[in-house]
């Protein structure tokens, strides 16, 4: 099949974590390879190919000015393009440098910083360029990623609940942790996705998907503030893994310790 | 790109690829002789060091597993036995085992997706490991399983093989059943064939003869391969605790890479962290049949050339395999799944057997249990160096070649350490920062 779709795999400032997660698709990766031209993954392969490419997956979040103009490229050159993880949907946990003066951040970190170059803040790839999917994660789950690619390679749209982690617990059978147990617990502002591992392992979620479609954020700060939780845990609850999503920026914004 | 007027050859590799993260090479010959070897890290720095103040120390394995996605296990192990050593805590029994079965299970899937994706494409001339597929499907599939093995052993133990979620400081959120884990066994038989097979596959490889005096630094604990504790040992008669690491190791900037050189103090030398560090300072311990195994492949009880690291790789794969059938077939589940740690103020130090080498973590707390300071050294950062030298050494061999095939060759060289570029770079100024 000489017209495959070619496959583009991008990365920018991350781990990493979410573009191997291709790769540990162990028993599908070479049937994807059989529909798929692996045309530009370079964690994966030193051949190259031109593009255009027909899928672009984009892991990480823009921080550099040169990977400002880096993304303007790869969506000029990706028919269709897809982030991948909190990083490339958020800004990640790198974004925490967006809730301190930058200035200040780099004197303490930095001893020759005219050898780095770096901007302000840590932008998720949607700040920059139209995204035409997002797909949520820190990490990213591996059999939604293959649901994505399913979905672009038979032209439909993926099937990705926005529900909370709620329902997954539901599905797994794991007691509320929080009820049962006063342990305080992300789950019901977190998008699912994961699979609800943090409360099957007898520990409250942490937010690692971003907030679900509409979460009450401050009903469960308010929860959380009756089993204990302080001010400046619950700020660091929401300032983590998806700090600059809009609705845990604000909810994070109301707690710290200057609130209490 | 061949010679040029005035003599003057230049190979540069814009983005390397079949390692973790954005690095590029640049080397000049002059007159047919090298005059200069850069490995360049251009990977955005992410400030871990700076945005972990402020956190919560119970925070940190969570955080710092963030910077590497290929490593997660070994951030959080090394954060966590910090903690502990700050703390003033230690954990045995059951939970120490668990701990070591979960570090099998990266060791196995790490070391796997390098022998077999990143590093085997170079000795058998193909640019990815799918491409190599279509000639040598057994050998790939045998990869894919393999490398699975040690996935499922992260899963069960922590819940996801990418940030596990299980580990925390004091042990774990929930201990396995028994029954959980032997429900791994009969793939873990399985894996130990696999790891045998992969371990005599590549001693059938082509090595180029390129033998390196190293200077190799490992943990080294007496009882056991080290995975989590032990003393810091060389080759050259170091032997420290861990806390004395910032005494004889220092991290020196360098213009052009994104990532320090960390150097042995006091020449500012080179070493070697990684596999072949550990295999030599630690054959002793691996077990007989796994010694023989080794040495059927064509590998002495140390080994100096670094493009047979893929054998020590798969040696210690099959050793990692061993270790998990014992801890699964000996385990009693603990009483509780983990003991309470209560903060203090002071500062902790801990450093670990990631599966590229040494990765040392040291944080300094308040009473509160804030973190106030953090100090990330990762084995990339300390191979970095290492990783030149052997490129000067080995381009020096091979300069009556084509600039191609230097291409080639020294790709694969790089590729010899396993470099994990996303991690190296995240730690870039965390010296200076103390000076």
């Amino acid at each position: 099949m000489a017209d495959k779709p070619k496959l583009a795999v991008w990365k920018f400032a991350s781990c990493d974590g979410c573009q191997l997660s291709l790769l540990d698709c162990e028993d599908e990766l070479l049937t994807v390879a059989d529909h798929i031209t692996i045309a530009n993954f370079p964690e994966a392969s030193r051949a190259v190919l031109d593009g255009p490419y027909d899928l672009s997956l984009v892991e990480g979040s823009i921080t550099t000015a040169h990977d400002r103009d880096r993304i303007q490229e790869v969506r000029r050159q990706s028919k269709f393009l897809v982030t991948i993880g909190a990083c490339a949907t958020a800004g990640g946990i790198q974004a925490l440098r967006n809730f301190t003066d930058v200035q200040a951040f780099m004197d303490i970190v930095y001893a020759s910083p005219e050898y780095i170059s770096t901007l302000d803040t840590s932008a998720p790839i949607s700040a920059h360029v139209k995204v035409d999917f997002e797909l949520r994660g820190c990490p990213i789950n591996k059999h939604q990623l293959l649901e994505v690619i399913n979905a672009f390679l038979n032209k439909r749209n993926p099937n990705v609940s926005p529900n909370s982690v709620c329902i997954e617990c539901k599905k797994r059978g794991t007691a509320c942790i929080m009820v049962t147990q006063g342990t305080p617990c992300m789950g019901p502002v977190t998008q699912a996705g994961c699979g609800a591992i943090c409360p099957a392992y007898n520990r409250g979620c942490y937010g690692c998907y971003g907030p679900m479609e509409s979460p009450n954020t401050s009903s469960l700060a308010n929860a959380m503030q009756d089993l204990g939780v302080t001010e400046a845990e619950l700020q660091r609850m929401f300032r983590a893994y998806n700090a600059e999503e809009p609705a845990f920026r604000q909810e994070g914004d109301c707690h710290g310790e200057e609130s209490q | 790109m061949s010679d040029s007027q005035d003599g003057t050859r230049t190979i540069k590799v814009d983005y390397l690829a079949r390692v973790e993260g954005e690095g590029a090479m640049y080397i000049k010959i002059r007159n047919n002789a090298l005059e200069d070897v850069k490995l360049k890290i251009f990977e955005p720095p992410r400030f871990f060091e700076a945005l972990l103040r402020g956190r919560d120390f119970r925070e940190a394995p969570d955080i710092t597993s963030r910077i590497c996605g290929i490593c997660p296990v070994a951030y959080q192990m090394s954060a966590i036995h910090a903690m502990e050593d700050l703390c003033g805590v230690r954990v045995q029994g059951a939970l120490r085992e668990l701990r070591r079965l979960f570090y099998c299970g990266e060791w196995i899937s790490s070391h796997t997706l390098h022998i077999y994706m990143l590093h085997a494409p170079d000795f058998l001339g193909y640019p990815s490991a799918v491409e190599m597929a279509k000639d040598h499907p057994e050998a790939v599939e045998r990869g894919l399983a393999l490398k699975k093995i040690g996935n499922d052993i992260m899963n069960l133990v922590s819940g996801r093989e990418i940030h596990p979620v299980n580990a925390k400081v004091g042990g774990f959120y929930r201990a396995p059943a028994r029954s959980e884990l032997s429900a791994l066994r009969e793939k873990l038989l399985h894996a130990r064939e696999l790891a045998l097979q992969t371990v005599e596959w590549t001693g059938t490889l082509d090595f180029p003869e390129f033998q390196q005096d190293y200077t190799f630094v490992a943990l080294r604990h007496g009882n056991e391969y080290p995975m989590n504790e032990g003393r810091i040992v060389s080759n050259r008669g170091l032997d420290i605790p861990v806390s004395a690491y910032d005494e004889h190791f220092e991290e020196q900037h360098v213009d052009y890479t994104n990532a320090l050189h960390c150097v042995m103090k006091p020449e500012g030398s080179s070493y070697h962290v990684g596999p072949m560090a550990r295999y030599a300072l630690n054959f002793d311990q691996l077990p007989s049949d796994i010694q023989g195994a080794a040495k059927a492949a064509g590998l002495g009880s140390v080994c100096t050339n670094p493009f047979q690291s893929i054998s020590v790789r798969a040696v210690e794969v099959l050793y990692a395999v061993d270790e998990a059938l014992r801890i699964i077939e000996t385990y009693a589940p603990p009483e509780e799944s983990s003991i309470i740690v209560e903060p203090k103020a002071g500062t902790g130090y801990a450093a670990t057997e990631a599966p590229r080498g040494l990765l040392f973590h040291r944080y300094t707390i308040d009473d509160d249990g804030i973190i106030k300071d953090a100090n990330i050294v990762p084995p990339t950062s300390q191979n970095q160096k290492m990783i030149e030298d052997d490129l000067r050494s080995f381009v020096s061999t091979c300069l009556d070649k084509t600039d191609d095939e230097i291409q080639y060759l020294s790709e694969q060289a790089i590729r010899n350490y396993d470099p994990c570029i996303s991690c190296a770079t995240h730690f870039l100024k965390l010296e200076i920062d103390r000076e």
